[in-house]
């Protein structure tokens, strides 16, 4: 009950902050324009590779082009959803050096959700329009045998694979508690994980796919569930129900994630800057 | 309230039931990894905070000085809970501040002078609305309280300013109001003053005065600058290399650290230098101008009387010693008497 | 003679500023490592189903991959060199400081810019070049005059990259900030550089548009000439080119922009 409350707490605090800083990117219109195509056509130019790609090729390691399109879709989506949330996070590090992060600690609300919500900015939805296109494209385009239980995993597959994104960029705050400077090996893993993601599992190194799905299991964001929509085979011949294993995935990632968040801020405070 | 040098540690002047800062034998051990050679590190503690005892009394006004890297604003994060004492015990209003920060939050008010709680590109407004749903103010109380500190910082017309737009005056009493519209007991400010024209600062010193007459708030200030102690504190707590090396009035600190103030004289014309009473002597002389240096602790009605009798003025002034300065010749004796001690 | 070593000095301060974040530089060698690891197995893939794409064998298209990690900060494909401290110069007015120096801007910031290039490419470069060499198979060219043709493709790289992000940094006098076409930046320097694809595998009229473009300068050209897929002369000739119209360009541009901030006064 009294962690039921805490969380409401944490999203009311967090509803606050992303707010305020909404208003102020409002202040800036034409940038706030710009920024947003800007998103839209970075992303866009990942999936303009893979279509060069497949301006060469027929099929990606025995895929298509539209069931590449649905990993891209996907993986792009939830990213999006999980970068729209808490994209701020990887700037934790010049936040502790500069010392604005002593004001978040002074505020009777919780410090990680005033760390989620910091600079959050509507011109992240410009990932997730341009992902949720290409995913649509796909689900018309691919030679999918429709069933209710896929229809049910589709919206289940994307807040999962958010989720565990979303999971990630905590372990990466927590992480530059301790090494504020190297901020940048957290994006090996969400820049690079969502990259990772978008080609088919078939593709990597056995030992690869292996790190990514028992290890920090991005496997399960779209590779294992896609593999059950598409009628592949799944990855590593995992079981039959792995492909509704995603929302148990993105809850121990969410618990592993609150845990090094925890420590590392209890570290903080017990070291300082 | 004498001013005396600590020796020992243990509870400063004040303690008692009516404490409301209370911190008994307080440290902080910063584990430090330096570097040698090329992959060697050599691992080594600093105590950043060293065994401070000391109570605040409801309503008192205290500063506390001492030189960067002293452990001041090591203290300040222990006081408002960014940090955890690796040692000793810690209360604010009855509360463990580590522990229980978010409860803490509610009832201190925080003042970071080089850092901004105000919302850059939005009108200063939008932060106190931010600030009375975070801290859950009640309406009338909101109302209220905001009503008082335009008024008595002059923010009418800077409210619906983006704050990046505002000086840092005005951007510092902005901060100040937004510390203080959820009623905090204790208010805590780290260099208020610092960047501030004379007329701003004025305004902050007047208003922190008056708000602790008001509402007796407990205030606790860092500065380098000496004026703000003058004008607004009753007791000062000096901090050396992590321990509490002085606590009690302004005027037993000059005493202490014997400072010296400076009488500024322009004479009529250029003379040699004016006959003053020892321990008064006269330091520097250029053209017209003499500078006369005097003990902080006399007054200087006496000197002034003095010379005017015999020399006709055309102006005068007096400068205080810079606190740097009284705290280095403080230190320079502390050195001086320990090493006496140990020879 | 004596301006040369003022130059000297500048880059020698570049270089040891870079030197000096070594946490930043180690997070820096595993990303690109990690991901350099993603995008040679998916390249090692598609040269599975089209040996030869490009002109590459699957040798060759690993070099590539590897490559461009090593480069990837060094050339600042993506931005993240000098520009960055130049534009917020520019936007904060502390520029003006800089143009009463006795020293040419742009020279001062290009000896800045390579030196901080030389750092990147020593500190953050080598390392995933070597663990790309080490696990995959690698065309590396075993003549020694093949290396140093390299190196001076590399340093007329240096100078397109720096060509290109001193335009984009003085646009900031006229534009006021730089968000925006710090972005631009960033999307055209990723993908015509070839950091996505290399650019002999784009297709028709696309990929001679991409390949004649100042960005190919930097990694494809390099590319080809450390492979030996290009004729030494006119790759350095196509470099070349590009370096002196930008940096031209660039000093059009900058006497525009001193004349302006003369006429605001600062």
């Amino acid at each position: 009950m009294a962690e039921r409350g805490a969380v409401l707490e944490g999203l009311r605090a967090y509803r606050l902050i992303a707010g305020m800083w909404v208003r102020s990117g409002m202040t800036y219109r034409a940038s706030f324009v710009v920024t947003l195509f800007g998103n839209l056509v970075m992303t866009g130019l990942d999936f303009v590779g893979i279509l060069l790609m497949f301006s060469q090729v027929d099929s990606l390691a025995g895929w298509s082009l539209p069931e590449v399109a649905f990993l891209y879709g996907a993986s792009v989506t939830s990213f999006g959803l999980a970068h729209l949330a808490a994209g701020s996070m990887p700037q934790l590090g010049s936040r502790i050096r500069d010392g604005s992060f002593d004001v978040l600690l002074v505020r009777p609300v919780s410090v990680l959700a005033q760390v989620g919500g910091d600079r959050f900015s509507l011109r992240r939805l410009g990932r997730i329009a341009q992902g949720g296109a290409v995913l649509g494209w796909a689900l018309v385009a691919a030679d999918i045998d429709w069933t209710v239980s896929k229809a049910l995993l589709l919206p289940l597959m994307l807040v999962s694979g958010a989720v565990i994104f979303v999971a990630v960029f905590v372990a990466g705050a927590a992480f530059q508690i301790y090494a504020q400077d190297a901020a940048e090996v957290q994006n090996a893993f969400t820049y690079g994980g969502t990259t990772m993601l978008q080609y088919p599992p078939a593709v990597f190194g056995k030992d690869l796919v292996r790190g990514v799905t028992f290890v920090l299991p991005l496997a399960f964001v779209n590779w294992v569930p896609a593999a059950h929509v598409l009628g592949r085979p799944y990855p590593l011949a995992l079981p039959g129900w792995a492909a509704f294993a995603s929302p148990l995935v993105a809850a121990g990632c969410c618990a592993l994630a609150g845990l090094a968040w925890r420590t590392g801020l209890r570290s903080y405070r017990s070291v300082g800057s | 309230m004498r001013g005396r040098m600590h020796t020992t540690a243990g509870p400063g002047p004040g303690a008692g039931p009516e404490a409301f800062i209370a911190l008994d034998r307080v440290e902080k051990v910063f584990d430090v990894r330096r570097r040698k050679g090329l992959l060697r590190r050599e691992r080594h503690q600093v105590r950043a905070v060293d065994s401070i005892s000391f109570t605040v009394a409801r309503g008192e006004m205290v500063g506390y000085i001492g030189p960067n890297g002293a452990g001041k604003s090591t203290t300040i994060k222990m006081l408002t809970g960014i940090l955890t004492p690796s040692g000793g015990r810690l209360r604010v209003a009855g509360i463990d501040p580590s522990r229980e920060r978010t409860r803490l939050a509610h009832r201190i008010g925080v003042v970071f002078g080089q850092r901004t709680t105000l919302w850059w590109d939005l009108p200063l407004i939008d932060s106190y609305k931010l600030m009375r749903r975070m801290y859950r103010i009640p309406g009338a109380r909101y109302r209220e309280n905001l009503a008082r500190m335009v008024e008595l910082l002059d923010l009418g017309d800077l409210l619906e300013v983006p704050v990046r737009q505002l000086s840092l005056g005005q951007r510092m009493r902005g901060d100040i109001a937004a510390a203080l519209l959820h009623d905090p007991e204790v208010l805590y400010l780290d260099e208020p003053t610092i960047g501030l024209d004379v007329v701003s600062k004025t305004r902050v010193r007047e208003f922190l005065r008056q708000v602790n007459a008001e509402r007796s708030t407990t205030v606790l200030l860092t500065t380098h600058d000496l004026q703000d102690i003058e004008q607004v504190c009753s007791r000062v707590m000096v901090i050396d290399h992590g321990r509490l090396v002085y606590d009690g009035a302004l005027a037993g600190l000059h005493e202490v650290g014997e400072s010296e103030r400076t009488l500024v004289v322009d004479l009529e014309r250029e003379r040699p230098p004016v006959e003053v009473p020892a321990p008064a002597r006269v330091v520097r002389v250029e053209g017209a101008r003499q500078w006369v240096a005097f003990p902080a602790s006399e007054s200087a009605a006496g000197l002034v009387a003095r010379i005017a009798e015999r020399y006709p003025l055309v102006d005068l002034s007096v400068r205080e010693p810079d606190i740097e300065a009284v705290i280095a010749k403080m230190y320079a004796e502390r050195a001086g008497r320990a090493s006496t001690q140990s020879s | 003679m004596g301006s040369a070593r003022l130059y000297l000095a500048v880059a020698a301060r570049g270089f040891r500023r870079y030197a000096s974040y070594r946490a930043a530089t180690a997070a820096g060698v595993f990303t690109n490592t990690v991901f350099g690891l993603i995008l040679v197995y998916t390249y090692l893939a598609l040269w599975d189903e089209r040996p030869d794409l490009g002109g590459y064998d699957q040798a060759q298209a690993v070099t590539y991959v590897w490559l461009a990690q090593c480069l990837f900060a060094a050339l600042a494909l993506q931005g993240g060199g000098v520009e960055t401290e130049l534009m917020e110069r520019i936007r904060t007015g502390e520029i003006a400081v800089d143009l009463y120096r006795p020293a040419d801007l742009q020279l001062w910031w290009l000896a800045g810019d390579l030196g901080r290039a030389a750092f990147q490419l020593l500190g953050r470069g080598v390392v995933p070049f070597l663990v790309g060499g080490l696990f995959f198979p690698t065309a590396l060219p075993t003549r020694f005059d093949t290396w140093v043709w390299f190196a001076v493709a590399l340093a007329l790289a240096a100078l397109v990259s720096f060509g290109i992000r001193y335009l984009v940094a003085l646009s900031v006098f006229w534009l006021l900030d730089g968000t925006g076409v710090n972005q631009v930046l960033m999307i055209l320097g990723v993908f015509f550089s070839g950091m996505v694809l290399p650019l002999n595998v784009f297709p028709g009229v696309f990929g001679e548009v991409a390949r004649a473009l100042p960005w190919a300068a930097q990694l494809q050209v390099p590319a080809d000439v450390l492979m030996g897929e290009t004729a030494v002369a006119g790759a350095f000739a196509f470099q070349a080119m590009w370096a002196v119209l930008l940096l031209a360009a660039g000093r059009l541009l900058q006497s525009a922009a001193t004349r302006r901030v003369v006429v605001q006064g600062g």
